[in-house]
């Protein structure tokens, strides 16, 4: 019965092997999410008067827990706004700057930022690729960006970051999400009064 | 021989002694009648008698070597050591005849019952699907559908039932292979099957209790107990994919029933194409072999296979979507929104699989008895699936599961009685998932340890030439050990602190750990009858039960999934889902008329269902939820097949079917049940010219009216800027949709021995834009284009 040995060996070493490989039993490590963005901070500093700023905070990021979103103030009519966005990962401490990541693809990103039909605003960007890679193309980015306001209105403004856009097609580049595809990495609306 | 013969010669003084006794059938223990035996180097013979005696006389003192043949069985040699009259009976190897007929045609009997629908497709229908995967061959049986991500991942649907409802047995293991997920196709190299059997149902006892759709049976082939070494090679390419495909086996098999093999398999496709657009990032890479050896005996034997499946596979760079309001632009602008000139680069997303499937199996047979079969199996499957992503992450797979399964498995099969055949086993399994939390992503999959055993019995009986009846049973227990993190927010919303706050392990300010440890008892069985009306007409009658657990996924799912954009929960609460299923099958010819009628009815307790349960608000924008839920629900249908041969060089054949599926608690139709389909292929062929073989092949599927309304209204941002609520058409089904295919192929013989077939085949030869309802891609992209295919098999 050479053929039983061989088969019993085999199955031996076949079982040894794999138990010596088998892990221990420890407890699996937590995860934390490392690029969800639990906090988005719009940052609208005047010529003059009062800085406002848009924060929207999901610390559980996909769970189910919706984002509380602030509004620190309205905004001045007619008055000229610099913009920044501040995009971080709460989830860690210290929390993660994700802009960083942003601004080394900035070839890859854009953000869009829209007015709704109620609300008197405008916008343009303020940085191209070429402040952050220093790679002379003049494409936005958004990271940085300018809001004129209008006259006393209100309504929805709001904030879109997409990944892998298509920077080149008609109108992505003045800012007009039709064409721009790509994923959304960052959706979110504010409510916002001009007075 | 010689010197033997001189020896006896040398030693002969009186030759006047016997040998006598019986000759009997090994199986059974049945005397043999009309055995011839003769004594080699001497004239003399004997026939056993209707009893199976025999006597060989005038016998000197030495040693013979007796030869013994009958009709039914192969040619034996013993040797006697004569000093007196000898009575020594005889086991001839009365089935071997049969058996070998059986290996070399690749059948056994890894089937399911007597009286189960099954389906078996051989290795030339399995060749024209040699460079694409074994959920296309499928569809070739009546009744099979497949459920599809693109046109490269492509899972099999039984009678409408997929995923973990379908079991799929690769060279008598069951392969774990994370076949919970609709993305995920079966691991395996098609070009390593030699036969692919399709069992509808859960009579296929023997390899699992929770076939609640049916079981998939893939056997390597055979090696014959004879000196021989041959094997084949088939090249494949494609026009669409701009596709090449190289498979290659090779088997050496001896008389002693000895036999080496080796398989090996690569494909290498690029962007795939829809009549109007190119499909990015749609390429594939699949690198596969098997090796194998083992010992055929009669009494024993045994076999050692090893074999790996590696493919990588890009999904269509327009399927994968951030939120809910990129998905209501996919949907509504009806063409992919990414689409690049055609490549054979594979980026991001795509899937990384490979499994490792390791055997030993050994067999023996005992007199009167039967045959002891043992099985030792260990599989390790690792899939790694990459999205798009972000930073110091980008080149992560965002997925990254390790499944390590150890089988351990007996049969014993009783066969020594002419009419009544029983089969007994056990089988133990250990499972271990090890996701690698190195993704930075929280894990889709809980780490978790599983254990499985199981017992059966399955017996079938001629009652009669006419009758024969089959019946079984099987009990499995599953125990399902978990650590699973949840955010403390899912485990509050879930309302699992009340039910299940004892099973957590610690707490952190954001989650929380919990070691749920689930056993489940699985009763299944299955009874059946065949009645043979006359010769080609047959009548089965089957009704089987099946119990299947609740899968990892359904059980511990909880997060994003990006390809649908959607938010999936499991649901701890689940329990295993009964099923009980009534087919009936009848088969008959009239002249050159052949057909099937196949009937069924399957009821389901506890059928687990995904279905919409709200919205959840995310720094990304909306998604909708799904969560997992059970209700009772049934699925009835009718697979027809229909074929006619004009004459010997025209045949027509034609397969049709139906299912219908009904959640029986809210009295709706059930989610993905494919539509009704018929396939029409109308043949020609001429042995004389080169063997030549022209097939026109028409697959219509209808549109599928019955759906559940899943729609859902949402309030989103449009790209306007303006807040609207539109209405999501996810449940809306494609339009019907009919293809035309070409097949030809011709056969040149080149060496000796050897056979060159060149195939030609065109699929959709009018470059139709389709979608089908069962691609998970239908909201984003048409189906294939038109594609032109060349295949040289070389058999030698």
């Amino acid at each position: 019965m050479k053929a039983t040995k061989l088969f019993a060996m085999a199955l031996v070493a076949v079982i040894g092997l794999n138990s010596c490989s088998s892990d221990d039993d420890n407890t699996p490590e937590e995860i934390n999410e490392e690029e969800v963005i639990t906090t988005i901070t719009v940052t609208l500093v005047p010529q003059t008067g009062e800085t406002v700023t848009l924060e929207s905070r999901d610390l559980d990021g996909d769970g189910p827990d919706e984002p509380v979103i602030t509004v620190s103030g309205s905004l001045q009519a007619g008055m000229l706004y610099n913009g920044s966005v501040l995009l971080e990962n709460e989830t860690e401490t210290p929390a993660e700057v994700i802009n960083e990541e942003i601004q080394e693809e900035a070839d890859e990103h854009q953000f869009f930022y829209q007015a709704s039909s109620g609300l008197n605003a405008d916008f343009a960007y303020t940085d191209s690729e070429n402040t952050y890679l220093n790679n002379d193309v003049s494409n936005p980015v958004g990271l940085t960006f300018n809001l004129q306001a209008g006259t006393a209105s209100s309504g929805i403004f709001t904030i879109t970051l997409r990944h892998q856009p298509s920077k080149d097609a008609e109108g992505v580049s003045e800012g007009d999400i039709t064409n721009a595809a790509g994923e959304t990495d960052v959706q979110e609306s504010f409510d916002i009064v001009i007075e | 021989m010689l010197m033997l013969f001189l020896g006896i010669q040398l030693q002969a003084q009186q030759c006047n002694y016997s040998i006598s006794g019986v000759v009997r059938d090994f199986h059974d223990g049945d005397a043999l009648v009309n055995s011839t035996l003769s004594v080699n180097g001497y004239e003399i013979y004997a026939l056993s008698d209707f009893d199976g005696n025999y006597k060989l006389e005038g016998l000197c003192v030495g040693t013979y070597t007796i030869t013994i043949t009958h009709p039914e069985c192969e040619v034996a040699e013993f040797t006697v050591e004569v000093t007196k009259n000898v009575t020594r009976d005889f086991k001839l190897e009365h089935h071997t005849e049969e058996l070998n007929a059986v290996t070399v045609q690749g059948e056994n009997a890894n089937k399911g019952s007597v009286s189960s629908v099954s389906t078996t497709l051989h290795s030339e229908t399995l060749e024209q699907y040699s460079n694409a995967s074994l959920g296309d061959a499928l569809r070739e049986v009546p009744g099979v559908s497949s459920l599809n991500t693109g046109s490269t991942v492509v899972k099999p649907v039984i009678n409408g039932l997929h995923s973990s409802r379908v079991l799929i047995i690769n060279n008598g293991t069951r392969m774990e292979d994370q076949e919970w997920g609709v993305e995920h196709a079966p691991n395996l190299d098609i070009n390593a099957a030699g036969n692919v059997t399709v069992v509808k149902g859960a009579s296929a006892l023997r390899y699992g209790g929770d076939a609640v759709g049916g079981v998939i049976v893939t056997n390597a082939p055979k090696a014959p107990i004879k000196d021989t070494l041959y094997g084949k090679t088939i090249l494949s390419g494609a026009s669409n994919g701009r596709s090449i495909g190289l498979t290659t086996s090779l088997l050496k098999a001896y008389k002693s029933g000895f036999y080496v093999q080796g398989q090996g398999t690569a494909k290498y496709a690029g962007d795939l194409r829809a009549p109007d657009y190119v499909l990015t990032n749609t390429g594939l890479r699949e690198r596969d072999f098997s090796v194998g050896f083992g010992l055929n005996k009669f009494t024993y034997g045994f076999d050692a296979y090893y074999s790996f499946y590696n493919s990588e596979i890009g999904i269509l760079r327009a399927s994968h979507i951030g939120n809910l309001s990129d998905l209501i632009r996919a949907i509504n602008n009806g063409e992919p929104n990414y689409v690049r000139d055609f490549t054979y680069d594979i980026n991001a997303p795509k899937q990384d699989v490979s499994h490792h499937l390791a055997k030993l199996s050994f067999y023996k047979r005992f007199e009167n008895a039967g045959k002891l079969n043992l099985d030792y199996s260990f599989q390790q499957n690792n899939r790694k699936e990459f999205d798009i992503r972000r930073g110091d992450d980008r080149d992560k797979p965002s997925l990254d599961l390790r499944l390590t399964t150890h089988t351990l498995a007996s049969n014993f099969l009783y066969d020594a009685a002419t009419d009544f055949k029983a089969n007994f086993g056990a089988e133990v399994s250990y499972q271990e998932n090890f996701p690698d939390p190195n993704t930075g992503i929280r894990r889709l999959i809980p780490d978790y340890e599983m254990y499985t055993a199981g017992v059966y019995a399955t017996a079938d009986v001629d009652l009669s030439p006419e009758w024969r009846l089959d019946g079984g049973i099987r009990y499995d227990f599953m125990q399902v050990d978990a650590q699973k993190y949840y955010l403390n927010s899912s485990w509050e919303s879930r309302g699992y602190e009340e039910e299940y706050g004892d099973l957590v392990v610690s707490r952190s300010d954001s989650q929380l750990l919990v070691n749920p440890v689930f056993d489940y008892h699985n009763f299944s069985g299955t009874v059946g009858a065949r009645y043979r009306i006359k010769p080609n007409w047959d009548l089965k009658l089957n009704l089987s039960s099946a119990s299947r657990a609740p899968n990892p996924a359904e059980l511990f799912s909880d997060g994003l999934h990006h390809s649908a954009a959607i938010i999936e929960l499991g649901d701890l609460r689940l329990n295993q889902e009964q099923s009980y299923k009534a087919s009936v099958e009848f088969t008959g010819q009239i002249e050159g008329l052949s057909f099937g009628i196949n009937p069924y009815y399957n009821h389901i307790n506890d059928f687990i269902i995904m279905e919409p349960s709200g919205l959840q608000y995310t720094n990304r924008g909306a998604f909708p939820v799904y969560q997992y839920g059970q209700v009772d629900a049934r699925l009835f249908g009718v697979d027809l097949r229909a074929a006619y041969i004009f004459n010997e060089n025209f045949d027509l054949q034609t397969v049709f079917a139906y299912v219908n599926g009904e959640d029986l608690d809210r009295n709706r139709p059930l989610i993905d049940m494919p539509a009704p389909n018929v396939n029409t292929k109308f043949g020609f062929q001429k042995p004389e010219w080169n063997n030549l073989k022209l097939g026109l092949r028409n697959q219509s599927v209808l549109m599928q009216t019955r759906f559940p309304d899943n729609d859902f209204k949402v309030t989103y941002i449009n790209d306007a800027g303006e807040q609207t609520t539109e209405r999501v058409e996810v449940s809306r089904t494609p339009e019907a949709y009919s293809l035309f295919h070409l097949t030809s192929s011709v056969d040149f013989d080149v060496f000796k021995q050897s056979t060159l077939t060149v195939g030609f085949y065109v699929d959709n030869i009018l470059n139709t834009a389709y979608r089908d309802y069962l691609n998970r891609q239908r909201y984003f992209a048409d189906d294939l284009g038109r594609n032109f295919r060349i295949q040289l098999k070389f058999n030698y």
